[in-house]
């Protein structure tokens, strides 16, 4: 392995800052300035959004159920297994269903969008695209993050949802606990504050998830060696932004709405 | 070969005085981290007229195409191309220049999610104001030029690579660009393909009077290129007549150890007692 100076290691890392904020710049910004291409949005809200259904049904449903099972017995300890369905619900929507989503379409779609984009790069057909005088990033990357932000705003709804039925499913049958009471303990826990950070995150999730899987697609070297290499650090990289991201957005909008 | 389709001399729009060269490089450096790849180099491209680019391979010669698009930005030095300093341009600017040049890039870069019309089509269907029915037209027009009409539901994927090829200089000129710049057209084809593209390059250049800067390691195209005109009757390539000039002028530019050692047509080079370009052409 090459041994490169610290100060070379500095230099790398600021410019491929720089190049991130630039290609997620200008994927919003491309958004608003002609051509649009609905149909693209179209086309990736579907492979994101529709294709990531089952997987977001299955993540939700086990990580609800697995919360009310895990939980069960501590509350047990103090004669509150009746909160099972405030537990549940206020963990899904504002912390468990946004990261779950945001990892699983991470998992399933920064390496996607990375592998196909370092492809493109490698047989030079982004070359050949900006060589027909179109624009990259305006034709590849903005439609995939404008769909991946929207599609994940819903994903997640389903999942905090789904989760809430795991949940339900096994109070109900483990626990015995009346659906009735479980579903009114979920519903009068959440306050505006947990619906909305719940739903703010995936926004940003979302966001992450397109652009840094676009950046590392953008800038694959290397043949196809460079394109695994870049599906690997697309899927570790949004992944762990999103893990960082989600801790200050709950700390910054307990700050403003305060805790719960 | 099929009849050709209903030809246009001239590209649609012509943006820049005749006169002038469509490409011009002056003084043009540029490196690669510590790795010098072209050292001041300067040349002019005059309208109608054909240029073939030879060096060995890292010479620098795909970089000049790039340079020449706008793909990569030089070190110092100006690149005019049709009458536009692309060195002084924004991405935004050059997408627009672009869309007035035609490039087949070495392996083809087809995009391998569309079909063959959708690819031949692509630059088409980006101005947003041109008829399905037109566009489907000149498609068909395209693909007919390189005798393709057949695959225009295919995938890139199902075609051979001398196909690829042939549809890729479909695409770069289905919307008759003012330049067209080949990368290494005949590159890892045999011998009998290799004939067919060139027979391509000459009818585009000799029908359209398109000018042309050619990237290739095969002498032998090159030499066909200046020896050979489209026969429009016959609709083949013929030999020139003994000592007459080619209607459209084809000049040779020679790269060494990243500067020009030769600029001249194929008299000029047959008669050089430069023992490397001898050795070269050889």
């Amino acid at each position: 392995m090459e041994l490169i100076s610290p100060t070379e290691f500095a230099k790398e890392k600021v410019q491929a800052v720089q190049d991130y904020a630039v290609l997620a710049g200008r994927s919003v910004s491309n958004l608003f300035g002609h051509p649009r291409y609905f149909a693209d949005i179209i086309q990736q809200a579907d492979l994101i959004g529709v294709g990531s259904l089952p997987i977001i049904v299955l993540a939700g449903l086990s990580i609800g159920a697995e919360l009310a099972l895990n939980s069960a017995a501590t509350l047990e300890k103090f004669g509150s297994l009746s909160l099972i369905g405030q537990l549940v619900s206020v963990g899904m929507v504002t912390e468990l269903g946004p990261i779950i989503t945001g990892l699983m379409v991470a998992g399933r779609n920064a390496s996607g969008m990375a592998s196909e984009l370092g492809s493109m790069v490698v047989t030079e057909q982004i070359d050949a695209m900006r060589a027909l005088g179109t624009d990259p990033i305006k034709k590849l990357v903005a439609p995939r993050v404008a769909s991946t932000v929207f599609m994940l705003f819903f994903l997640t709804i389903i999942a905090d949802l789904l989760g809430l039925v795991g949940g339900g499913i096994i109070s109900r049958l483990i626990f015995g606990i009346d659906s009735r009471q479980y579903w009114n303990s979920a519903w009068q826990a959440l306050a505006f504050r947990d619906v909305f950070t719940g739903l703010v995150k995936p926004v940003f999730f979302g966001f992450i998830i397109a652009t840094v899987g676009c950046y590392y697609g953008m800038s694959t070297r290397g043949g196809t060696q460079g394109v695994g290499k870049a599906t690997t650090q697309a899927m570790v990289a949004s992944s762990v932004l999103i893990l960082i991201v989600n801790f200050f957005i709950t700390k910054f909008m307990m700050a403003v709405l305060g805790p719960h | 070969m099929a009849a050709p389709p209903a030809l246009i001399e001239r590209p649609l729009k012509s943006t820049q005085n005749s006169a002038s060269p469509v490409i011009a490089f002056e003084d043009v450096s540029l490196a690669f981290e510590d790795k010098q790849v072209l050292d001041g180099i300067s040349f002019h491209l005059p309208r109608g007229e054909s240029k073939a680019i030879f060096g060995v391979a890292g010479s620098g010669k795909s970089t000049i195409l790039k340079l020449a698009l706008g793909l990569l930005k030089p070190d110092s030095g100006s690149i005019y191309v049709l009458g536009e300093d692309v060195t002084q341009m924004r991405e935004q600017e050059l997408f627009d220049l672009r869309r007035k040049i035609g490039m087949v890039f070495q392996e083809s870069a087809l995009f391998d999610s569309l079909t063959v019309r959708e690819n031949v089509a692509f630059r088409l269907m980006e101005e947003r104001n041109i008829s399905e029915e037109e566009i489907d037209r000149r498609v068909r027009e395209a693909l007919s030029f390189v005798e393709l009409e057949h695959t225009v539901d295919l995938f890139p994927s199902e075609l051979s690579g001398g196909m690829r090829r042939r549809v890729a200089i479909a695409r770069a000129t289905v919307t008759r660009p003012e330049v067209l710049l080949y990368d290494s057209p005949t590159g890892g084809l045999d011998p009998v393909t290799s004939t067919t593209i060139i027979e391509l390059i000459v009818k585009q250049r000799d029908v359209y009077k398109t000018s042309s800067l050619m990237v290739t390691h095969r002498l032998q195209d090159a030499f066909i290129m200046a020896t050979h005109y489209f026969d429009r009757k016959t609709n083949k390539m013929q030999p020139s007549p003994p000592g007459a000039l080619c209607e459209a002028p084809m000049n040779f530019l020679i790269l060494r150890d990243s500067k020009i050692i030769f600029d001249g047509g194929v008299h000029e080079l047959q008669e050089t007692k430069d023992e490397y370009i001898r050795e070269y052409i050889s």
